[in-house]
């Protein structure tokens, strides 16, 4: 072989070599995958990793790459890690981000990066108001939407009279507020708990105390759990609507069982939505991961394919931030929660619903749709946004 | 705000505290004998909740549930304390707690890694399953049930501490170590004794929350540091100290959150009441730890050295 073929052939193989490591776009995946809310991170990536693995590691067309990070749920930790992402890792694009006091933190070195950011879960206030940032889209919710469609509920329902409890902090206020925004009613009291207070039983007698005509609750997590299993023995469940945000979701239910059956909840998704890219979601998850997925997998799961249109209409270029945002804001893709768009603050347009606590056709505890009062829900912020 | 509502609060406090009095009657033994500080009694007591949310999960006993959490969790202390406590009862404060920080740690990755992080799910026995109306107010009977046990504990722990041999020895070592081990008595067993009745006592507590709290990686530490109030409260190495120190901060604590908020809508503006109230109920316990720190630093009820 001559030097000059040899030459040649090298050079081919480096412009080969080279072309493929450029057609790989780089997604650094950033979640709470320790500590006591890890399922819901978990839960947000493997709703993603499915869509992944339906497309062949592939989304719109292009091979995929993921760097996982966890946060730990500590907001300096996640600031480090997006640095770390985009600095040494030079990821292409973030998704995820369970909780919202790590996305208020980490959006600064976002938005300075101009990094395209696809939320999965977290949805504070601030980000859909005066600071959102033309590089974010968020697939799940503003945190109020939830609180606001129960509140909506709530006075459609003719309730006079509530009790509001959540745990002390900003998005257990926020919920409240929510709530309020949009229900009519008399408040006859605002508990406020310690965060990952354990133990519920003082403020079960305050509701037993003020007999209002419902309550609205907002305990994530395990305190979820906690609670309405403590209001399960006292046999309040039976006795008071419970209308709660996060307090039920896919995540809680099978440590809940039986116990949280009438609870309400809501929602922009549940595993009964009829939607056929819905049906066909909920029977993947379970067939893959043996367990009804959580809205928090509905939400991972819909990020995946809202990156997967931005990419097949950029044909798998994100050298162009701006071209790749352009796609995604205006990315066309069956989402499982039915009728989707994104909002000019980059968060959704959409259907927010009631679920109640039952069994599904396989007697399994699950959530079933109750009533859809505030069709195509846009957040109460995006007229702060300075985006047009 | 009615009697029966106050009734109700207080029962709520009883009940509360005593489960602190499980937890901290073990932790105030261990360190009142060994002088030993165990930040890992959270981690008994997690690992006690899981062996009872699995034993009842497939053998659908109760009674078999509690047995398992007691029963593993005395049998497991006894090798932690033969293989890696015992070689540090001799060193400092301080290397106690790294140490047993570091089983913390471990105990909630090991957790995590075998049971997945979601919460796991514990029946609520069907008997006590449904709720007693007591005084207008309906009271979950399976609290009723907490109460009963935190009761025979104290009952058993004082006939054990005062009316045996075992006992007699747990009080001389308690007062001087040297001397009880200068008299003869295998102090190294005697200790392993008193930690493993420790651990199965935080294992009892851990099944007995079982039905009421979710069962998952880290539920130990909130516990814990209630705990370690208590015992500061009551006076560390005393029995007496670690059941009147947990009924009060049990019931300080339940009636900051209950009732504090009522009284303080009475006096202040609502915007005031509401941000005021949970502030104050959730330092509450901490306030109270301090003044007794500042006027009684040997706690409300201490052990008598005469």
């Amino acid at each position: 072989m001559n030097v000059r073929k040899f030459r040649a052939l090298a050079v081919a193989a480096a412009a080969m070599l080279a072309a493929a490591a450029h057609a790989e776009v780089k997604i650094g995946f950033l979640g709470t995958f320790s500590g006591p809310a890890a399922a819901l991170g978990q839960d947000q990536y493997d709703g993603f990793m499915l869509a992944l693995e339906q497309k062949g590691g592939k989304l719109g067309g292009t091979p995929i790459k993921i760097v996982k990070e966890d946060d730990q749920l500590k907001p300096d930790l996640g600031v480090q890690l997006v640095r770390k992402l985009i600095e040494s890792d030079k990821v292409d694009l973030v998704t995820g981000v369970t909780f919202s006091n790590v996305m208020m933190a980490v959006s600064k070195p976002l938005a300075a990066a101009g990094t395209p950011f696809v939320g999965s879960n977290a949805g504070p206030a601030p980000l859909a108001g005066k600071e959102c940032q033309p590089n974010f889209v968020f697939t799940s919710f503003q945190n109020d939407n939830q609180a606001e469609v129960l509140g909506k509920y709530a006075t459609d329902k003719g309730y006079k009279k509530l009790l509001l409890l959540a745990p002390n902090y900003q998005s257990g206020r926020d919920q409240v507020t929510g709530f309020k925004r949009y229900y009519k009613g008399a408040v006859a009291g605002e508990v406020y708990t310690q965060l990952n207070q354990p133990d519920y039983s003082a403020e079960l007698a305050q509701i037993q105390a003020l007999q209002p005509d419902a309550i609205f609750a907002f305990f994530p997590g395990g305190m979820g759990v906690n609670f309405i299993k403590q209001m399960s023995q006292a046999g309040l469940l039976k006795k008071v609507p419970v209308l709660t945000v996060s307090t039920v979701d896919g995540t809680q239910l099978p440590a809940q069982k039986d116990g949280a059956i009438g609870t309400l909840a809501g929602a922009a998704w549940g595993p009964d939505l009829p939607n056929a890219a819905n049906k066909a979601f909920v029977a993947a998850f379970e067939q893959k991961y043996g367990r009804i997925p959580s809205q928090s997998a509905a939400q991972g799961f819909d990020a995946a394919l809202a990156i997967d249109s931005a990419l097949a209409k950029t044909k798998g270029s994100v050298a162009d931030k701006a071209a790749f945002i352009g796609a995604l804001k205006a990315a066309e893709f069956p989402a499982v929660v039915g009728s989707f768009k994104f909002n000019k603050n980059g968060f959704p347009i959409q259907d927010q619903h009631v679920f109640e606590v039952a069994k599904d056709a396989q007697g399994r505890v699950s959530l079933k749709t109750v009533a859809t009062p505030l069709p195509a829900l846009q957040d109460a912020y995006a007229g702060e946004c300075p985006i047009k | 705000m009615s009697w029966q509502f106050l009734l109700t609060q207080l029962l709520n406090g009883v009940q509360f505290g005593l489960l602190l009095f499980l937890m901290a009657a073990g932790l105030t033994l261990v360190f009142g004998i060994m002088s030993f500080v165990n930040l890992a009694h959270g981690s008994l007591y997690m690992v006690g909740a899981y062996l009872a949310a699995l034993t009842y999960a497939h053998s659908g006993s109760f009674w078999l549930a509690l047995l398992a959490a007691v029963a593993g969790l005395f049998v497991l202390a006894l090798l932690l304390d033969r293989l890696a406590f015992s070689a540090l009862y001799r060193r400092d404060h301080l290397d106690h707690v790294l140490a047993t920080f570091g089983v913390v740690l471990f105990a909630n990755e090991a957790m995590r890694m075998i049971f997945g992080s979601a919460p796991l799910f514990m029946d609520t026995p069907s008997a006590l399953s449904e709720p007693v109306v007591i005084a207008g107010f309906n009271y979950p009977s399976y609290r009723g049930a907490i109460i009963v046990a935190g009761l025979l504990v104290a009952f058993g722990l004082h006939v054990l501490i005062d009316r045996t041999r075992v006992g007699m020895l747990i009080r001389a070592g308690a007062s001087n170590r040297n001397m009880v081990s200068a008299l003869g008595v295998n102090i190294g067993w005697l200790t392993s004794f008193v930690f493993a009745l420790g651990a199965a006592l935080a294992g009892l507590a851990g099944a007995m929350v079982g039905p009421v709290l979710s069962i998952q990686p880290g539920m130990g530490e909130p516990v814990l540091i209630l705990t370690l109030v208590v015992i500061v409260i009551g006076g560390i190495g005393s029995i007496r100290g670690a059941l009147y120190g947990a009924l009060i901060v049990g019931i300080v604590d339940t009636l900051g959150r209950g009732v504090l908020p009522g009284v303080l809508h009475m006096v202040l503006t609502p915007e005031l009441a509401s941000a005021a109230g949970p502030a104050i109920a959730s330092v509450g316990v901490y306030v109270l730890m301090a003044a007794v720190l500042a006027l009684k630093p040997e706690g409300l009820f201490p052990v008598k050295h005469s």
